[in-house]
């Protein structure tokens, strides 16, 4: 029962998290604190929170090197401008209908393509599934700068050649190739946002302390001790999978819809690897990790602005450093002198106590 | 706990195996009922190496079953692949009258054989309460929505887990440990832990690798108590690879003896400790000239 | 003629790709981590022959030798720095600790030479091969280029093969553990492949501009992303591999630039890696590893 409170109470303190952070920041734009740089980075901010813990989901608890998440958030995030397209022309005007129904679609069709690149790549193992991973984002990247989709009263047109071989009356065009997808209604908001940001969490927790999450997490830690216990290990790496880039889906409908113009060369390598930092600074399997280091590392630059020409070379350094200094034998001896002083000090507390016994340790 | 049946009867019911080279099904057996195992010219090569060959054996309903022979006689090699860590060259493996022909490793759990390792592989960085939970998997089921949307079936469904888990760690009252790390119990405690994993997936067929391997005496004797409640307790057949002689011939009722890939004995442990080839196989071919040589003086 | 001309064509850029695969597949080799930073290497090294020829005037030969002996000190000063400590560590530490360094050397890039892409001068000013009466031309660095990788490849097997350095070199990446109880030093092993690889690099950065002329602090990223694939491809920690992956990679590349678009070739590249792996799940040389049980 201990084990279980345990468990409730790490998953609740991420709620609370999550909700009080939500409610400092609307304290605070009511108070007029807030830059206007800052507050345009709010929806972005959770859009890549969504991301850095569905990530997580594949890295952390599933226990593969996925270096393509960008591409799932992409197809996400094409699908949702389409379909809000479509519906508009079809005279759909609430905005949350919309962002519901558009967010719902990306998931899909995201979650549906993660399947489908799934079924290959999970039967690779380590750093070519991962290359395999970097490739399928590269070959979505690429597929969807070739996408040329316009709709008219005829309905939706495609072509891959450009945008007046679509054949249009008096359409509007959706995507257009590498520029990308223009005219977005920027539906999303700060609240939209923190709703995915808890939808997303609680999905993955959920998934995480349950019979499908502990059968996700056998085959990370021992993949054949798994299968000698009659666990389908290709279908558990590849549900991990799936959910993550569903729910990537959804995060790249919520960072698309609030710009009026995406690109797909934004939803590259460098920002599947940005997601990846996130997820690896924050933790591995640890969600609640992922949360502050997304939130923190999209602020970072923000914060930095200041010193604009050196902000990107501080963010480098300050990575390195994350990653190395915890490794230096000069920090461990540090960290252990003061672990010896405070334990120093409880034994000095609680001498006779611990005079005996304490040592039985294998 | 309804399944407890007697020691003697559970003895009685188990057969003798018979030595090579004659392979059959066991003679004072129920013909009507399939033996737990029964391999048949079950075979493996890596590159050109024979490492299995012409397996022959099989294993009655509830019989402890001991699997001998030399460092890298090919022991852990069969374990490997009566549960399909690697697919057999030739030769057909039978669980329970049923053919595992193209069987992943999982489908064969789920028909009835589990196994522990001889290098400990627990989730180490799982309690151990959600190792025994990861064994029940196919026992207790729920679905991947039923469990994201916490509809009502996850909840019976981390009910029943719950409930198992603790009745199958209390056989090796092991239930005081339920919240530690896997990798974090004490080595004898791990062992056991695998044997408690294995169990928990329901299995026909039980293989322990090397289950006494680092354990001190008294260790082992309670090994060997447990070993005889649980085939008691569940009425399944056991088969064990175990280099310690006194566990082997003191519960296995039948013994089968590997030297480089191939049977070289099979028997009773009585039958076993007299068999010359065996002999040589463990002391060499010397000693046993020299034995020969004292019988003949 | 055309097939022949993009045949070598395809052939020039493998060499690139080859020449930067082997820096990558030797590193995982030995410290089985996935470096990152290896494509702004070539930046960098393509950066310093630039600068050496341009503002400093000094002959084309004399700028190649200053790019590698910057990109070796730069390759050692960089394992020394951000890898060394994190020999134990988690792979994916090394590899976002990579992933920073690559930042650093791009955005260190941008300070100093600035965001616009400079144009860098062929430093190969031979003629032109014409065969077939004029029908064929192959540009004297396409020559160089594919003449510099079969030498480098000739060089390194001889030298992983027949010297004692490179012995070591092999005994590491095949058990670092038991190689140092043999009395090798492994770090200074290490360092000697990162020094080897970057220097490759620089003279891969050279080569790749001579061919296709911007420089810009990103200019390394993308080659780089597409040796490593080659070095997958190849099966990644064998030499040879690099090599027949870097030059199949750049065929394949050439071709359908040729022959599909511009814009999809780096989608064919990919997809034929992915349906290359699936087939050969440990890649073209790679040795296939089964886990014991």
């Amino acid at each position: 029962m201990k084990k279980l409170s345990k468990t409730l109470r790490s998953t609740l303190s991420t709620y609370a998290l999550i909700i009080i952070a939500f409610i400092v920041v609307q304290v605070l734009m009511g108070a007029d604190l807030i830059s206007n740089s800052l507050q345009g980075q709010l929806v972005p901010i959770c859009a890549y929170v969504c991301l850095a813990v569905s990530l997580n989901l594949v890295v952390g608890i599933s226990g593969e090197l996925s270096l393509g998440h960008a591409g799932f958030m992409s197809v996400g995030a094409f699908t949702g401008v389409i379909v809000a397209a479509c519906l508009a022309r079809a005279g759909v005007e609430a905005e949350l209908v919309l962002f519901v129904v558009s967010a719902v679609a990306g998931a899909l069709v995201a979650g549906i393509v993660g399947l489908l690149v799934g079924i290959p790549v999970m039967r690779l193992r380590g750093d070519y599934l991962a290359i395999v991973t970097l490739a399928f984002g590269e070959i979505i990247k690429n597929l969807l700068n070739n996408f040329y989709i316009g709709v008219d009263n005829a309905g939706l047109h495609f072509s891959m050649q450009n945008s007046s071989s679509l054949g249009m009356e008096q359409g509007t065009i959706i995507v257009n190739g590498p520029q990308g997808a223009v005219g977005i209604d920027k539906i999303s908001t700060f609240v939209g946002g923190v709703v995915l940001v808890l939808i997303t969490v609680a999905v993955v927790l959920n998934l995480m302390h349950s019979r499908s999450g502990r059968a996700i997490m056998a085959v990370r830690d021992n993949r054949i001790a798994a299968e000698s216990v009659g666990i389908n290990v290709t279908k558990y790496r590849l549900m991990a999978f799936a959910v993550a880039s569903a729910l990537a889906g959804a995060a790249g409908v919520l960072y698309a819809m609030n710009y009026s113009t995406i690109i797909p060369s934004q939803f590259d390598f460098n920002t599947s690897i940005l997601i990846l930092v996130y997820v690896v600074l924050g933790g591995m399997g640890n969600i609640r990790g992922s949360i502050i280091a997304a939130a923190f590392l999209t602020v970072l630059p923000e914060l930095l602005r200041a010193i604009n020409d050196y902000r990107m070379l501080i963010y480098a350094v300050v990575l390195i450093l994350v990653m190395v200094v915890p490794n230096l034998k000069t920090y461990q001896r540090l960290v252990d002198m003061v672990r010896v002083r405070i334990l120093k000090r409880d034994a000095a507390e609680q001498a006779p106590a611990a005079a005996e016994g304490g040592e039985g340790h294998e | 706990m309804s399944k407890l049946t007697d020691f003697g009867k559970a003895r009685r019911e188990t057969t003798k195996m018979v030595p090579v080279p004659s392979h059959s099904i066991m003679p004072e057996r129920d013909l009507g009922q399939a033996p737990a195992l029964e391999c048949l010219h079950l075979g493996i090569d890596f590159g050109g190496l024979k490492a299995v060959d012409d397996f022959n054996i099989t294993v009655g309903k509830t019989e402890i079953c001991g699997l001998i022979g030399p460092n890298g006689a090919g022991k852990t090699t069969v374990f490997n692949l009566l549960t399909k860590v690697y697919q057999p060259t030739r030769g057909t493996i039978m669980v329970d009258g049923q053919d595992t022909a193209g069987m992943s490793p999982a489908r064969v759990n789920q028909l009835g054989v589990a196994r522990t390792f001889q290098n400990i592989r627990l989730f180490d960085t799982l309690t151990v309460e959600e190792n025994v939970r990861i064994g029940l998997h196919n026992q207790v089921k729920s679905g991947m929505v039923s469990d994201i949307l916490r509809l009502p079936r996850f909840w019976k469904a981390e009910r029943d887990f719950h409930e198992k888990a603790l009745w199958y760690l209390d056989i090796f009252d092991m239930a005081k440990y339920a919240d530690w790390t896997a990798g974090s119990l004490p080595y004898g405690a791990q062992r056991r832990l695998e044997i408690v994993r294995a169990l928990a997936t329901g299995p026909k067929l039980l293989l322990l690798d090397e289950p006494a391997a680092g354990m001190n005496p008294s260790e082992t004797a309670e090994l060997m108590e447990n070993i005889v409640k649980i085939r008691n307790m569940f009425n399944i057949a056991i088969m064990l690879i175990e280099h310690d002689m006194n566990l082997v011939m003191n519960i296995c009722e039948g013994i089968c003896v590997l030297n480089f890939g191939k049977i070289i004995a099979k028997g009773t442990p009585e039958e076993i400790q007299q068999n010359p080839q065996v002999i040589e196989a463990y002391l060499g071919a010397g000693a046993h000239q020299g034995e020969k040589g004292g019988e003949a003086a | 003629m055309e097939i022949l001309t993009n045949l070598i064509n395809g052939m020039s850029l493998g060499s690139v790709y080859a020449i930067i695969a082997l820096g990558y597949t030797m590193v995982y080799g030995i410290a089985k981590m996935l470096n990152f930073a290896h494509g702004d290497v070539i930046m960098v090294g393509a950066y310093i022959c630039f600068c050496a020829i341009s503002y400093l005037g000094l002959p084309a030969i004399a700028g190649v030798i200053l790019s590698v002996v910057g990109c070796t000190v730069l390759g050692i000063v960089v394992e020394r720095l951000a890898y060394k400590p994190l020999r134990d560590a988690p792979s994916l530490n090394v590899l976002i600790t990579a992933i920073g360094v690559s930042y650093f050397l791009q955005n260190a890039a941008l300070l100093i030479m600035g965001s616009d892409p400079k144009s860098f001068s062929s430093i190969i000013s031979l003629p032109a091969l014409r065969l077939f009466d004029g029908q064929l031309v192959i540009s004297a660095t396409t020559v160089l280029t594919i003449v510099a990788c079969v030498v480098i490849m000739a060089a390194l097997t001889l030298f992983t093969t027949k010297t004692k350095m490179g012995k070591a070199m092999r005994a590491c990446s095949e058990d670092r553990g038991a190689a140092t109880l043999m009395g090798i030093n492994v770090n200074s092993t290490i360092s000697m492949v990162f020094a080897i690889g970057s220097g490759l690099a620089a003279i891969a950065g050279v080569l790749l501009c001579s061919a296709y002329p911007t420089l810009m602090p990103t200019t390394g990223s993308m080659p780089g992303i597409k040796a490593f694939t080659a070095a997958v491809l190849g099966g990644i920690g064998s030499i040879p591999g690099a090599a027949l992956g870097g030059v199949l990679l750049g065929i394949i590349e050439i071709f359908a630039r040729a022959y599909i678009g511009t814009q999809l070739a780096d989608a064919v590249v990919f997809a034929v890696l992915i349906v290359m792996l699936l087939i050969k799940p440990a890649g073209l040389l790679g040795k296939n590893v089964s886990e014991k049980v």
